[in-house]
């Protein structure tokens, strides 16, 4: 148990550690879904969905739930907001470069503003920086990833959905 | 009918046709004609049923009914599914549900832009997440639609066929009724009239770069949004609820 209040920036520092589950290498904070914390007699943390239908929408408030518990915090609310919606763009910068790293090009900023028939872009490949790539499959594999291929190093590689 | 009783049953709609989507949806998991297609179709049908979720949430705080999420979906009769009838048209083949999407998810669109605006609070803040997941379903099923018109000629015919088909169930997406007409009114909801101008250019506009014609209005179903369902829909639901109804209550 936690006698003295926790401070704000501790709590953030906790939640910075949760991974998230589908991208394990990004953690809840480089993806932009913890939009905040208040710190009174409880600790409020205001989080945000991804997609409306992401399946780890409700493990990763688990998990928020479950880490503060750990250390010690008995009253936590998780408080969902949906306002401004989250789209790729908040994904940090620190963030965007463990995507590279980890072999995940990183999501292009702005991306949910293309157009329907003829918005074409460049992917830079993750692994040779090559911007000689092609598109594999633009819907696929999971609900936030596309696959795509470099013809440079020849290697596939999967991009992050913009939305 | 008064306000309140509108907005309940706008937000309700709202909620049916994301499940009722994202049902139909799910019926072909495991059944598609390749593995990307198959799991965008997936991730498609979870965005609605999770858009869906949201609206139903909503509007059980709006009842007062402590009704869940899940007792929208699970605990209610066919007539009280007030869905477009467009969204519970069988699946058929592979055409038909990417032209059943396109025109869908067009008007859609169209309405969740206009929803932002609504003044609503909590309906134009899920208007605003929903509206960039849709218009990401629509770029992929316009691709789609592209794809199969400018194909081959089997593949044109066919997409033209499904096309002319479900042209009938468009007409019920702008039709105006108290509900709408309240919602208009006093929360300043949707113009139908002015999203149906600009889906008839959105659509014209996909339809062409398709090689496809635009069928013309001629009958036009409805009845969906009353409760009143095409054959099809009992089925669905029946499956949908199955678990429910042979063991209520039943949690896991």
């Amino acid at each position: 148990m936690v006698t003295s209040p926790v401070s704000r920036e501790q709590v953030l520092e906790w939640l910075s550690e949760i991974p998230d589950p589908e991208i394990p290498v990004l953690t809840i904070t480089d993806l932009g879904i913890v939009r905040d914390v208040t710190v009174s007699d409880k600790v409020v943390v205001d989080v945000t969905p991804t997609y409306s239908g992401c399946p780890a929408t409700e493990m990763i408030e688990q998990s928020v739930v479950d880490t503060l518990h750990d250390r010690g915090i008995e009253d936590v609310l998780l408080n969902r907001v949906l306002s401004p919606p989250w789209t790729t763009d908040w994904i940090s910068d620190a963030g965007r470069d463990k995507l590279r790293k980890y072999g995940i090009a990183p999501p292009e900023k702005g991306g949910s503003k293309r157009e329907l028939l003829h918005g074409k872009r460049t992917i830079s490949c993750p692994r040779c920086e090559s911007s000689h790539t092609v598109v594999v499959s633009e819907f696929g594999s999971t609900a936030c990833k596309a696959s795509y291929k470099c013809n440079d190093c020849l290697e596939p590689f999967e991009y992050f959905k913009c939305i | 009918m008064n306000q309140h009783q509108a907005l309940l049953a706008y937000v309700s709609r709202l909620g049916d046709n994301g499940l009722i989507l994202g049902q139909r949806m799910i019926e072909v998991v495991a059944a598609y004609p390749e593995l990307e297609e198959e799991l965008a179709n997936a991730n498609f049908a979870l965005d609605y049923i999770g858009q869906a979720r949201m609206f139903y949430t909503y509007a059980g705080e709006l009842e007062g009914s402590g009704r869940s999420e899940d007792d929208f979906a699970f605990l209610r009769d066919e007539n009280e599914f007030h869905n477009y009838l467009l969204i519970e048209q069988p699946n058929g083949h592979f055409g038909d549900s990417i032209a059943k999407l396109v025109l869908f998810d067009s008007f859609y669109l169209l309405l969740l832009e206009a929803l932002k605006d609504c003044n609503v609070k909590r309906l134009a803040e899920i208007a605003a997440r929903a509206e960039k997941e849709i218009r990401y379903h629509l770029r992929h099923n316009s691709q789609w639609l592209v794809r199969l018109g400018d194909g081959t000629e089997a593949s044109h015919a066919r997409v033209q066929d499904s096309v002319d088909s479900l042209w009938q169930y468009t007409g019920e997406l702008f039709a105006a009724d108290e509900v709408d007409q309240i919602f208009a009114e006093s929360f300043a909801g949707p113009d139908l009239e002015a999203i149906q101008e600009q889906w008839k250019a959105n659509v014209a506009t996909i339809l062409e770069e398709a090689t496809l014609t635009m069928p013309g209005d001629g009958w036009m179903a409805s009845g969906g949004k009353q409760g009143r369902h095409s054959e099809h829909f009992g089925y669905m639901i029946a499956e949908m609820q199955y678990l429910q109804r042979t063991h209520p209550g039943a949690t896991w």
